[in-house]
């Protein structure tokens, strides 16, 4: 809003009002703060919370090495997620029935068992294949490896959170392509596109708009489900803190130590997935939200403006 | 078949041009001819197969019987002997760098800007240089009256500058062939106008041009043919002063007496 329009008459004075009131916020909000204040008592004052203790392992050798395994094993799970994914959505999408049914068939499967189930599978895929040979069916071979040596116990982690995750991926990609216009296809086409053309350029980008917000609720998802490889013997940041636990019994201080590393890259990845959205979301709204950098900018100034002219205009 | 190819100065030739949807039989027999440099109005009532019969030409639609030639070369096939054999999907798309399309609702690409959605086809499908391309888009932006929009995305642009964009768009493949499906429907009257004019003064210079309308204006200046379509059939074809003002066919009067 301009303060003086353009023919120079004065901004009309606003409404001044007696504004209505709420008690039953403040009642609620008096009843909030004094549950969190028993909440900060009982951490300061519970022995079994054990700061020192906490304070000691944070930044522990071994609790650090988790916390990257943990991260190295999230970022390669989603990432197979994610190429599975648009792999797969492409081939569900595809013309071909035999593709399409494969897709199909992939993520019925991995959708449908447990993904505990699978990692524990992976662990032991020894006993299954004995060893892998390449070769043809039937026919003669080629090379052969032992299994024990090709599936270590970061691979059988990797196979079991990733090829489950693509299934799930798949889906969140083929939404995404599937919510963009046909007529952004055939207007590609006209041009003289060719279909991965079109699927890489044209509907690939705009269905991210769609695609990432989930995303980023799977990559979070992802980042807590690698606990799970604890069970497996992988070391990641909860084996990690149950390894020391194990050997000093200071249990609960270790899970807190263990939780708020969590917390702590889970929040940073929200971040990530706010200015992530706000990229693909450029042509969609007129003007981008601020980010909240800008947005703490835009409420300082306004914080320590002088009045607006037009009040003296006014008065 | 061959000795039914089109002589030289035939840009487009249709000759009974079938296309059934499932079991609906939309196009029932098209047989039409327009010659390079020539601008070819089709009119007739919503349904009548107008869209699907431009969609032919650049085979958005296979054909389902009939012949269909673009250039002198036959769209979507390849005739070998007496047999035909369909192209592959990358010829097809060879075929249609060189016919431009202009769609009812833009089509504009959102998450790029007006320059973006200008060069696109050229760097990545014809593989231009990029300098080259960028120097031919501006000026086919000021061309269509919108250089001050040069960064503009689709969303804040009006009706009229996304449809004039998609003209630039279409024009920088340097195409043979233009086709026009509606471009002005869509748009709030006072925005038809500069469309409008963009589209004439491609005529004028030269641009053969098929273009489904309901402007009987531009028709009427414009065109050298027009073609009344109904019930996926040609009714009537002429030059447009004539048809407009002196039908022969009683369904061409019905019509006109609705939209004139
Ligand atoms: N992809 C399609 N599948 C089934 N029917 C279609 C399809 N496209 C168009 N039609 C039908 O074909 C007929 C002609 O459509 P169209 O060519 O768009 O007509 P017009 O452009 O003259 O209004 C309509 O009845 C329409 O419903
Ligand atoms: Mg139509």
């Amino acid at each position: 809003m301009t303060e003086i329009d353009s023919t120079g008459s004065a901004r009309p004075e606003s409404i001044k009002a007696v504004p209505v009131r709420h008690p039953g916020r403040w009642v609620s909000g008096a009843v909030i703060l004094v549950l969190a204040a028993m909440f900060v008592h009982m951490l300061f004052t519970n022995k079994n919370l054990d700061w020192t203790t906490f304070q000691k392992f944070f930044f522990d050798g071994g609790i650090l090495k988790g916390l990257v395994a943990t991260l190295e094993l999230t970022v390669i799970a989603m990432a197979i997620g994610i190429v599975g994914g648009i792999i797969l959505a492409l081939m569900r999408l595809s013309a071909n029935p035999l593709m399409s049914s494969a897709a199909w068939l992939y993520i019925w499967f991995f959708r449908g068992t447990p993904v505990l189930v699978q990692l524990i599978f992976w662990f032991n895929i020894k006993s299954l294949m004995g060893d892998i040979s390449l070769g043809i069916p039937f026919g003669p071979t080629f090379i052969t490896w032992d299994v024990n040596s090709l599936v270590t116990t970061f691979i059988a982690a990797i196979l079991g959170l990733g090829l489950n995750e693509a299934a799930y991926m798949s889906e969140i990609v083929r939404a995404g392509i599937l919510s963009v216009d046909e007529g952004q296809t055939e207007a590609s086409q006209a041009l003289g596109m060719r279909r991965l053309q079109i699927m890489r350029r044209i509907v690939l980008p705009q269905a991210m708009r769609v695609i990432i917000p989930p995303t980023g609720n799977e990559t979070i998802s992802m980042l807590k489900t690698t606990s799970l490889a604890s069970t497996v013997a992988f070391t990641e940041l909860l084996k990690a803190g149950e390894d020391i636990f194990n050997a000093n019994y200071k249990t609960i201080p270790l899970l807190i130590v263990v939780s708020v590393w969590y917390i702590i890259v889970t929040s940073i990845l929200s971040v990530g997935q706010y200015y992530l959205e706000r990229h693909f979301g450029r042509g969609s709204a007129r003007e981008l939200p601020p980010t909240p950098l800008q947005r703490l900018r835009r409420n300082l100034t306004t914080f320590h403006a002088k009045p607006p002219a037009v009040q003296e205009g006014s008065a | 078949m061959t000795e039914n190819a089109p002589a030289n100065d035939v840009m487009v030739k249709a000759e009974g041009v079938h296309k059934y949807f499932g079991r609906l039989h939309i196009l029932r027999g098209i047989d039409l001819e327009v010659r390079s440099g020539q601008v070819m109005c089709v009119i007739g009532p919503s349904g009548s197969g107008k869209s699907t019969f431009l969609r032919c030409i650049n085979h958005l639609e296979k054909i389902d019987a009939g012949r269909l030639w673009v250039d002198g070369h036959l769209v979507g096939y390849r005739q070998r002997g007496d047999k035909l054999h369909e192209m592959h999907e990358k010829e097809v798309a060879a075929q249609r760098r060189d016919i431009g399309m202009v769609f009812q609702r833009f089509n504009l690409f959102p998450h790029m800007t007006a320059l973006q959605n200008i060069m696109e086809a050229p760097v990545r499908v014809k593989g231009e240089p990029r300098q080259v391309v960028r120097e031919r888009a501006l000026g086919l932006l000021d061309q269509v009256g919108l250089s001050e929009k040069v960064d503009s995305y689709p969303s804040q642009l009006s009706g009229g500058q996304q449809q004039r964009v998609a003209i630039a768009r279409a024009l920088a493949m340097e195409p043979k062939l233009m086709l026009f499906d509606e471009p002005t429907s869509a748009l709030d009257p006072e925005l038809v106008g500069d469309v409008l004019d963009v589209m004439r003064r491609l005529a004028e210079d030269g641009m053969t041009m098929v273009v489904v309308t309901h402007e009987m204006g531009f028709a009427r200046e414009v065109g050298d043919s027009l073609v009344f379509m109904d019930g996926g059939v040609v009714v009537e074809e002429g030059d447009p002063r004539e048809v407009l003002t002196e039908p022969q066919h009683e369904r061409t009067q019905n019509f006109l007496s609705k939209v004139l």
